[in-house]
């Protein structure tokens, strides 16, 4: 028991020991300090009451177990522990003794290994001693063979100098063998290699003799090439090679330019040549032929398709060939010094684009004439099938050389086609608007002279006229539509399209030819004294036809031609209202020159019956005059005329008594004319007065002036001047009591016949009545008929 | 009173004729014949007092007949002619004759207004222009600014030209030269040209205007088609020698150039029915004034052709002051042709227009009820003419 705490070796010592002794042996197996410590957690190595911890501290652990267990358990503990330690004693023990063995192996194979070593170590000291020997004698050697080689070398180079020389030597002949041959480009390329050295050594005479040889031929060589240059026959490639081995000659190259340039053009002439043919032949009036192109040989002359097709095929095609094969010899060559190279790039461009544009100027020149000529052919869409080719053809010259400005021009010429096609197109319009007029005037004069029945077909002849100009104009569109086609190249372009849809179709053609229209229509207006001027008829067709432009046809064209030809910015156009409301304008100056035109005509005739009549001495009254009933046989004319184009139009209510057609003037007016007659020969201010206060209670009558668009309001006109002038003339003259009473019965029967035509009756009463109230005035004996007698009068008429 | 307002009279009869009083330079005066076929007829001689805007009247009596045109001497003032109807049951013959005004009421004019319709006194007779061979007078016109012995009297298809002896009370005629052509044309008016020295006129017969040279009476120019209808009234321009103005049924009034005369220089259609009367004004040629049938007086400006275009009458060497108002004035836009005013007094046709020959700013108008209108020229027209 007492031994107990003895046993154990003193704490702290014990302890150090012992943790070295693991820390070696952990080394030695590679065992991790940390990690073991690490796995066994925090808690136990902290622990120093567990006894396998490295924290273990033995005197806490005794205190411990001193202080908690009993003095049983501590006996149990004591034996315990014993126990453990004799197990671990014997473990120690057997451990040591296999370890041993192992200690006594080791030793002897390290002993063996000691000896081997010192075995080998004999041998490379052998090694060593040998091959510096085998040094020593490859030094010996090479120094022996140091002076035979230098000779060799030398002697191959003499090799190699006598075998240029003799290259030289035979150079000349070799080049006149492969001149022979026809082998250019063999010799030149001999003479490529030779020409430095020759150059370079040509102070000495045997070498500069050889250089003169060469000299020579290569001339001849030239001249050779030259030649095959020169000649025509000779073809694109055969040109191209020539024109590269006089280059890789150091000829001078804008010289060459000149030359190719020269010889291309001949070809190139002689297509435009071909083309100017063409022309003259058209010019000289000949008319293409599509149709019998069989004829021979014999050069025919080609529509415009097929003209642009060749100049297309033939030039075009010839001028892209030149252009390519010139850029590839002269601009694009490869392998020469970039200084050299620049200059020649740079004068060879200069020179290109000279040759190209004097000969496009030329093909566009011809295009332009033959264009020209098609200028008013009825074919379109050939023309712009030609000009589409044309323009496309163009592009792929404009690809091979961009600085020249064919496409522009190209367009510019199809632009300046476009333009005039379109004036052709509007002057094709006017003229077939001119030749409706002279339709309609025929078919007029025919109808008349047929029957006055015939003049139901005024409506008709309305309808034909204004569907045929319709017509005429949706054609010309759909025309000119052909040059807007999707596939047509040109069209897309947006300096073509913009103003060709707008300024030239739109304003220039639609609104144009509208403009022109109403002008045309207005000239009918003027000269109005002129015998020759338009019939009425005609005038009140137009008119109508002018107000139907402005309500409907005006807004359905331009609308129209918006949408056909997509004209969408609208800031730079005529508008639609500035349109109709010219044409509205020229329709109403239409209607009433119509109005004053047969009111003047009626005019006439009342006019010419009174002032030829002589009122003092006629008879009494038994007839209406035969020019009243024509009067009213022309207003009835008019207004069934006047009817078949204009609708009724308003009218102010009849008062009942109108149509019964019985009596003219009411019970109040007939009470007035008595006084009138009663007081005539009293009092000549009463009447004056009269009438004075009669007519300040009604209106002014204003006699020309603009008249709506009906048939009753047109009528109205024409009846106003006439009864105006009636007025007037009667105001001239001096009547006896029959003559007064002879305008009675006139003025009675025209106010039987005229009320119906009139929007306001009471207009033709005071007209009447203030020509009845004149003639009183103007009458020596002035005494009235009996209204009764003047009724029956006017019955039997 | 409002200046520019209108002065109306009222004749009792309906009239036609109307003339200035030529003669007269210092008083406004205007003579207007009457047509009547029962009562006797009257020359009423207006006098318009422009201070006081009164107007006041003698009146004559004219017995022969009724009265279709009159025309006032250049030389004496109380020297007339008429034309006038003369009428019997079974004919109506125009003739023309030339009148005196009584001296003693011209004297006595002013106080006598109350009772002159009353007591009106004849007009003297002094001759008949009618040397029995032809008939039916048109109009009668004096040489311009002559000596009062000569004038021109147009029938339907002559013109006759008499030497005229007023102390002697004679006429003679000394010339004379027929219109021919086919359809029997009849002269509607004539005018005597001032210019040249007074030898040539012209007439006007159905649409035609011709001009005549009165020295051999002989037709120098024609106008064929001058209007589309008959042509009703002339005119010379009293500043521009070969400018004329016509109007006529047409309803236009035609400005011409009588050296070329295929296209009229200007043409006019303010009237809504036919022209029967147009007149220069004496002084400043761009007023024209027109009457019509549909009851309107039109006072036109015609700038453009007239003698005084626009900036003529500035004076560049006014003083400073003047200087700057002309500076601020040059400016303004040069004139334009147009309307100056459009009289609408009258309530029948209005077929006599006159300016008076005594204030160029002044005009009378004459309607067939016989309403006599006297109107001026607006102010600011005056003054825009004048400045």
């Amino acid at each position: 028991m007492a031994a107990a705490p003895e046993s154990p070796p003193p704490p702290g010592e014990e302890d150090g020991r012992r943790r070295k002794r693991h820390g070696m042996l952990k080394l030695y197996y590679g065992l991790q300090v940390n990690a073991e410590s690490g796995n066994k957690g925090p808690a136990a190595t902290t622990d120093p009451c567990d006894i396998n911890g490295a924290h273990f501290k033995p005197e806490v652990y005794l205190q411990r177990l001193m202080q908690e267990k009993s003095l049983n358990e501590l006996m149990d503990k004591e034996r315990d522990m014993v126990r453990q330690i004799r197990s671990l004693d014997s473990d120690m023990q057997t451990l040591v003794y296999e370890n041993y063995n192992k200690f006594i192996s080791a030793t002897d194979t390290i002993r063996k290994m000691k000896n081997d070593f010192k075995k080998m170590e004999d041998e490379m000291d052998r090694l060593a001693t040998n091959m510096e020997s085998i040094t020593e004698f490859s030094a010996r050697i090479s120094g022996t063979l140091q002076d035979r080689r230098q000779q060799i070398t030398k002697l191959s180079g003499v090799h190699m100098l006598l075998k240029k020389l003799q290259f030289l030597f035979e150079l000349p002949a070799r080049l006149k063998k492969c001149i022979e041959m026809q082998a250019y480009g063999q010799a030149v390329r001999y003479y490529t290699k030779a020409r430095t050295v020759l150059d370079q050594y040509q102070h000495m005479p045997s070498f500069h003799g050889i250089r003169e040889d060469c000299s020579v031929i290569v001339a001849e060589l030239c001249v050779k090439l030259r030649e095959q240059f020169k000649n025509k026959e000779s073809d694109a490639h055969q040109l191209a090679e020539c024109v590269d081995l006089l280059l890789q000659l150091k000829e001078p190259a804008d010289e060459l330019c000149d030359e190719f340039l020269l010889h291309a053009r001949h070809k190139v002439d002689e297509d435009l040549e071909m083309l100017r043919l063409q022309l003259q032949m058209l010019e000289a009036g000949q008319v293409p032929s599509p149709g019998d192109p069989g004829d021979g040989d014999k050069p025919h002359p080609m529509d415009v398709l097929e003209f642009t097709d060749t100049g297309c095929n033939v030039f075009l095609s010839d001028m892209c060939l030149v252009i390519a094969s010139y850029k590839d010899l002269f601009i694009n060559r490869p392998g020469t010094g970039v200084q050299e190279q620049a200059h020649l790039e740079k004068v060879a461009n200069q020179k290109l684009e000279v040759f190209v544009n004097s000969l496009m100027g030329q093909y566009f020149s011809y295009v332009e004439q033959r264009v020209q000529l098609e200028k008013e052919s009825s074919d379109n869409t050939l023309l712009v099938r030609a000009l589409d080719r044309f323009h496309r053809r163009l592009q792929a010259v404009e690809k091979l050389l961009p600085e020249t400005e064919s496409t522009s021009s190209a367009t510019h010429i199809v632009a300046k086609m476009a333009h005039d096609r379109v004036i052709h197109y509007s002057e094709a319009l006017r003229r077939h608007f001119a030749d409706c007029l002279t339709d309609v005037r025929q078919s007029l004069a025919a109808s008349r002279s047929l029957s006055k029945q015939e003049g139901s077909n005024l409506g008709d002849l309305l309808q034909t006229t204004a569907t045929s100009i319709l017509d005429q104009l949706k054609t010309v569109l759909s025309d000119l539509r052909a040059f807007i086609e999707s596939d047509i190249t040109f069209a897309m372009q947006p300096y073509f399209r913009e103003p060709f849809c707008v300024q030239d179709v739109r304003e220039g053609l639609v609104v144009g030819f509208l403009k022109h229209m109403f002008t045309t229509c207005s000239e009918f207006c003027e000269g109005s004294g002129d015998k020759s001027s338009a019939p009425p008829p005609l005038i009140l067709l137009l008119s109508r036809l002018c107000l139907d432009y402005d309500m409907t046809t005006i807004s359905y064209l331009i609308s129209l031609t918006d949408e056909q030809f997509l004209v969408e910015d609208k800031s730079a156009v005529t508008p639609l209202s500035e349109l109709c409301n010219l044409a509205k304008d020229t329709a109403q100056k239409l209607l009433d020159h119509y109005v004053k035109v047969q009111g003047l005509t009626i005019s006439q005739m009342l006019r010419k019956s009174v002032e030829t009549r002589d009122w003092l001495n006629t008879i009494e009254p038994r007839n209406v005059r035969a020019v009243m009933k024509r009067v009213v046989e022309d207003v009835t004319a008019i207004d069934s005329q006047v009817g078949l184009l204009y609708e009724e139009g308003l009218r102010k209510a009849h008062s009942s008594d109108s149509s019964k057609r019985t009596f003219p003037y009411s019970s109040s007016r007939q009470n007035q004319r008595s006084q009138w007659s009663s007081y005539a020969p009293s009092s000549n201010m009463d009447t004056s007065l009269m009438s004075n206060i009669q007519k300040l209670f009604s209106e002014r009558i204003e006699i020309f002036s603009a008249v709506d668009f009906s048939k009753v309001s047109v009528l109205t006109g024409i009846i106003k001047i006439s009864l105006k002038t009636f007025l007037e003339c009667v105001r001239l003259r001096t009547f006896a009591r029959f003559g007064l009473q002879q305008i009675q019965v006139d003025c009675h029967y025209l106010q039987m016949y005229l009320w119906r035509f009139v929007s306001d009756e009471n207009l033709v009463h005071t007209l009447l009545d203030e020509i009845v109230g004149s003639a009183i005035h103007r009458c020596l004996d002035p005494v009235t008929m009996e209204p009764s007698v003047i009724e029956v009068i006017c019955d039997r008429g | 009173m409002e200046d520019d307002a209108p002065v109306i009279y009222g004749l009792e009869f309906q009239a036609r004729a109307l003339t200035p009083q030529v003669a007269e330079t210092d008083a406004i005066r205007f003579l207007v014949g009457t047509q009547s076929l029962k009562f006797e007829n009257q020359i009423h001689q207006i006098d318009f007092d422009d201070e006081n805007n009164i107007l006041n009247k003698n009146v004559f009596l004219h017995q022969p007949g009724e009265v279709w045109h009159v025309s006032a001497s250049p030389a004496d003032k109380a020297v007339l002619t008429t034309v006038y109807n003369k009428t019997s049951e079974q004919k109506a013959e125009m003739c023309g004759a030339v009148w005196r005004i009584p001296s003693e009421f011209d004297a006595s004019a002013n106080d006598a207004q109350d009772d002159a319709s009353a007591s009106a006194q004849a007009l003297e007779l002094l001759c008949h222009l009618d040397d029995g061979n032809h008939s039916n007078m048109v109009s009668t016109v004096w040489e311009p600014a002559g000596d009062g012995k000569k004038l021109i009297s147009l029938t339907e298809n002559n013109i006759l030209m008499w030497d005229l002896d007023v102390s002697s009370s004679q006429a003679k005629l000394s010339s004379s030269a027929t219109l021919e052509g086919k359809g029997n044309p009849k002269f509607t008016a004539g005018r005597w040209n001032p210019h040249h020295n007074c030898t040539q006129m012209a007439t006007a017969n159905d649409t035609t205007i011709r001009g005549w040279d009165v020295r051999t009476m002989q037709q120098v120019y024609c106008i064929d088609n001058a209007h589309g209808q008959l042509v009703r009234e002339l005119d010379f321009n009293p500043n521009k020698q070969y400018y004329l103005v016509s109007c006529g049924d047409d309803c236009n009034v035609k400005f011409w150039d009588v050296r070329n005369s295929t296209e009229p220089v200007l043409t006019l259609s303010e009237h809504s029915h036919w022209v029967w009367s147009v007149r220069y004004n004496h002084f400043h040629d761009q007023l024209v004034l027109t009457s019509s049938s549909d009851s309107r007086v039109i006072l036109h400006n015609m700038v453009s052709i007239s003698s005084e275009p626009f900036g003529h009458l500035i004076d560049e060497d006014d003083d400073s002051e003047e200087d700057e108002e002309n500076k601020k004035e040059k400016p303004r836009e040069p004139e334009k042709d147009g309307v100056i005013g459009t009289y609408e007094e009258h309530e029948d046709s209005v077929y006599a227009a006159e300016w008076s020959t005594a204030d160029p700013w002044l005009f009378a108008s004459l309607s067939y009820d016989g309403r006599l209108v006297i109107n001026r020229v607006p102010k600011a027209v005056k003054y825009k003419i004048l400045l």
